[in-house]
């Protein structure tokens, strides 16, 4: 049942910062976060770790935990043996304001370069008629809770900051697809184009779909096949197809 | 002291779930400049959470559904205490209030014909929760982000800065409002991240908050629910109402012990889930109440046959309003009928395919896998009661939301009256759309007709600074107190002696253990760390404010001699109705809270002939029945 846990917790803020060791009780049962909590009530009260619903629904205790990124409300201790050393550090892609806790406005100011919903013309509330079938594709990638895993594990500015300016990842990309797919949007009428813009201002080329972002994936969306894959083949269907895109826009 | 962070706002909109960004979206749209705060990151408040769905008689899946329909419902669930204002005003405006979300670009469940799906849920009498799976809330806070978010961006489109009039300022805590001659005047907060301090100025502030569940040991709620908007209204002078009404949900989790008191949908009901005692008998036919007894089936056969043919038969008693389920679960377990850890067990496996459990509860299929090592589509959930939602919080006037203090507003979960002594599931979130939506127009109003700005007082800032700082300072002091287990500390008292089933003597013992730890709370300290993110420090400012509104739970359950809705006396058991008329009234004078009796005033005449004389009796005094009967 109850045993001594070991745990290594990133203590520190911007300027410096350490691994250090704690022993903790761990209870059955118990998830990551809880023991980060006991921490804070038994040894360390000043510990900061975000979060808030503790039942991974809202995104907000995300950290890398032996390395892996991952919800510490969702990472059940029993996963680990009982002698193991666990270490739970900060999300490396985004600047660490203290402890756990980083500094993830990047997710904010990319969210805002995405050019919202543009409601159909003439309809009013209460007139949309949608199909079951045509609204689950986006349905899929509006289950993100923003716990930015994905960023935090994509590759492109994992450990390059210099590509954080020209790319959204794949949080954003796929909030590109999911409008999108949206079947009422009507960006394309106002004279936008969603998925030139994911290539342009988005940075979708750099993405080479190695599907890391998938699988850290709380929320198991098929962030990869679903979304940035149709993006990306929309993007190639426009650039070199005129017709087809010409005769896509007609049917739509 | 130093110069602090200023700025200045037509309405500071005190939290960013539904409420609130509903409130900033009106607010902003009317022209004011508006500020957000909240303090979780933006996206994360409580709303988030929620999963069954909102409540709106758009009448999608049963045509008969309309407005009226919705109304009796609220009523009936709130045991007739609901501000009947408030019911009706929700009723009517909550389908246009989803609708809307659409052109924001929600996408919810649809039906075949394509409109928006509508589920069964407790006390609803047809299928009216408009849903997205089981994450509704998620839904409806992405939704409502992302229209803020498209303001922000029609604005820098014309002034080339996002935050030209509306700007969310995310892990920012309020710990004070400030006023000029009784009027709002503005707010003082500090930030998380640094511990630094601001001050907020505008004359006009909405209150959504949340609600108080942190409180309570065993809680569906988030780290957010401290009651901090219910304290901030008491002490600016603004009144809590109802506040003896605590709703526990039927079903929480229960096993493993980490994970006692998060959620499990009612949606597990309304898609045809049971209730089950150790040994698998379908229990809550036993339960239902005289009041009831028209509308729910009392056999097995009867209650099954109404998910397929509603109108032929009445409805599974697995769907009474939830504080009947939660007292029955209570009973169970109190009898030993229980499940091994304390519960009783929720059915779903053996009711539905298990894709078809996959599809609808994806979230819960998800929970139960993840945290509990249970497969609900093959075995039982167990399941417990767990404190959910507070019915009572700040009075306001229905049409406005304003409360008794010129320029405070409040709006959701934070604001009292709508449900009465009980909510119904799905209520909530169409609460805050309606009344979020109100809330911001009515600051607009007042902002309006304002003459002279009020003005925030430098005295009134240093002294909410001074206060803020005072735990930096007790740490050296013999007194000082651990504001963590200060915190367990109250959980335990409010849990077990203003719980779900309260007594007399329990609740006299809980104001002494609510008045000592009051004292030891001054002595709160911040033993490590400094003012960067520093989690004790938040807290010892939120057990404050949830020791003032456990006070205030205390007090109203001890007076209210009765048992209804989210208050169950074992001492009183019967729900008295001389007690109906009564309401309760809690304000806060030099530092003490007092409890003043007022009687709600009778419902509109078009409204009270939404029901039949024979349910009002059930309600009624038969000297109001006297006055009723004239009228009709
Ligand atoms: C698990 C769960 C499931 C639910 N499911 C449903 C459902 O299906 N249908 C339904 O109708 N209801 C449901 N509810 C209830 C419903 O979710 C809540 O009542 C509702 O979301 C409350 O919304 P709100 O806007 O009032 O406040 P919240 O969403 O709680 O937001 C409060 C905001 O106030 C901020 N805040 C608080 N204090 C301060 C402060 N001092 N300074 C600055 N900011 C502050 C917080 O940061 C937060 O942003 C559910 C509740 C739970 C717990």
């Amino acid at each position: 049942m109850a045993y001594q846990a070991h745990l290594q917790v990133w203590r520190g803020d911007a300027d410096s910062g350490e691994l250090r060791d704690y022993t903790v009780e761990a209870n059955e049962g118990e998830v990551v976060l809880d023991l980060l909590h006991r921490l804070q009530a038994t040894q360390c009260p000043d510990l900061a770790v975000r979060w808030n619903c503790k039942a991974g629904k809202c995104g907000s205790c995300s950290a890398e935990v032996n390395g892996r990124p991952r919800l510490t409300c969702m990472t059940r201790m029993s996963v680990f043996a009982e002698g193991e050393t666990i270490t739970v550090t900060p999300m490396r892609t985004f600047p660490v304001i203290k402890d756990l806790v980083c500094d993830v406005s990047y997710n904010y100011v990319k969210a805002r370069e995405v050019p919202s919903f543009t409601p159909p013309e003439g309809l009013e509330p209460g007139e949309y008629r949608m199909q079951q079938v045509d609204v689950q594709r986006s349905q899929e990638f509006r289950k993100c809770i923003e716990c930015f895993l994905c960023q935090d594990t994509c590759h492109v500015i994992r450990d390059h900051e210099e590509n954080k300016e020209s790319f959204s990842g794949p949080r954003f990309l796929m909030r590109v697809a999911e409008l999108e797919m949206h079947p009422l949007d009507s960006y394309e009428e106002a004279g936008g184009n969603r998925a030139e813009e994911a290539r342009g201002e988005h940075g979708l080329g750099m993405c080479n779909i190695t599907k890391c972002c998938t699988d850290v994936c709380p929320e198991h969306i098929q962030i990869t096949d679903n979304s940035l894959i149709p993006l990306k083949e929309r993007v190639a269907d426009q650039r070199y197809d005129p017709i087809t895109r010409f005769f896509r826009r007609k049917k739509d | 002291m130093a110069d602090i962070e200023r700025h200045d706002y037509d309405v500071i909109v005190i939290g960013a779930g539904g409420a609130g960004l509903r409130a900033a979206i009106e607010a902003r749209s009317r022209g004011l400049r508006t500020a957000v705060v909240c303090k979780s990151l933006f996206g994360k408040a409580h709303t988030v959470m929620a999963e069954g769905g909102i409540a709106a008689s758009m009448g999608n899946v049963n045509s008969r559904d309309n407005w009226q329909v919705h109304y009796r419902d609220t009523m009936r669930g709130g045991k007739f205490l609901n501000n009947w204002r408030m019911a009706e005003l929700h009723a009517k405006e909550a389908p246009q209030r989803v609708w809307e979300l659409e052109t924001y670009g929600a996408l919810f469940d649809r039906t075949p014909e394509g409109k928006i799906s509508q589920r069964n849920f407790g006390g609803h009498e047809y299928p009216r929760l408009a849903h997205v799976g089981d994450r509704t809330g998620l839904e409806l806070i992405r939704t409502l982000q992302q229209k803020i978010v498209s303001l922000q961006q029609e604005d820098h489109a014309e002034h080339g800065d996002y935050e030209a009039r509306l700007r969310v300022y995310p892990e920012c805590t309020v710990t004070e409002l400030l006023l000029d001659e009784g009027r709002i005047a503005g707010a003082f907060a500090y930030w998380r991240e640094n511990g630094r301090f601001l001050r907020l100025e505008a004359p006009t502030v909405v209150l959504a908050t949340g609600g108080i569940g942190k409180s309570f040991k065993v809680t569906s709620n988030s780290w957010e629910y401290t009651g901090d908007g219910h304290a901030l209204a008491l002490r600016a002078g603004a009144n809590l109402i109802d506040m003896e009404f605590v709703q526990f949900h039927p079903t929480g989790m229960v096993y493993p012990p980490s994970v006692k008191g998060i959620l499990v949908t009612e949606s597990v009901r309304g898609d045809g889930g049971v209730l089950r005692d150790a040994e698998g008998r379908r229990f809550m036919f036993d339960y239902v109440p005289e009041v009831f007894k028209g509308s729910y089936a009392d056999s097995e056969q009867e209650a099954d046959g109404w998910y397929s043919d509603p109108d032929n038969n009445r409805r599974p008693p697995e769907l009474l309003p939830r504080d009947e389920v939660a007292r029955a679960i209570n009973s169970e377990v109190k009898e030993g009928r229980g499940s091994p850890h304390g519960g009783v067990y929720l059915d779903v496996a053996s009711r539905l395919p298990a894709e078809e459990i996959a599809r609808r509860l994806p979230s819960m299929h998800h929970q139960f896998k993840e945290l509990a090592d249970v497969d609900i589509t093959a075995e039982s959930m167990e399941v417990g009661p767990t404190c959910h939602y507070v019915m009572g919080g700040v009075e306001v006037d229905p049409d406005t939301a304003a409360s008794g203090v010129a320029g405070l507003f409040a709006a959701g979960e934070a604001a009292g009256g709508m449900h009465g002594s009980n909510r119904l599931g799905g209520n909530s979130l169409g609460d805050l759309l309606v009344f979020g939506k109100r809330a911001g127009a009515g600051a607009a109003e007042y902002v309006a007709g304002l003459g002279a700005r009020p003005e925030v007082s430098q005295a009134d800032v240093e002294a909410a600074e001074q206060r803020a700082l005072r735990p930096f300072e007790e740490s050296g002091s013999a007194a000082a107190q651990h504001p963590y287990a200060l915190h367990g500390e109250l959980q335990q008292v409010m849990n077990e002696l203003v719980g779900i089933i309260r007594r007399g003597e329990e609740m006299s013992s809980a104001l002494d253990e609510l008045a000592e730890l009051k004292d030891r709370a001054g002595h709160m300290a911040v033993f490590e760390g400094n003012r960067q993110f520093n989690p004790a420090w938040h807290l010892t400012l939120d057990v404050a404010n949830m020791l003032l509104v456990s006070e205030c739970v205390a007090r109203a359950a001890l007076r209210r001699t009765e048992s209804r809705g989210g208050h169950t006396r074992d001492d009183h058991p019967g729900m008295d109705a001389t007690w109906r008329r009564r309401q309760l009234v809690c304000e806060h004078r030099d530092g003490a809270v007092t409890v003043t009796e007022r009687t709600h005033p009778p419902m509109r005449r078009d409204l009270l002939e939404l029901f039949d004389i024979t349910e009002l009796r059930k309600y009624f005094t038969a000297d109001e029945l006297g006055e009723v009967t004239a009228e009709l």
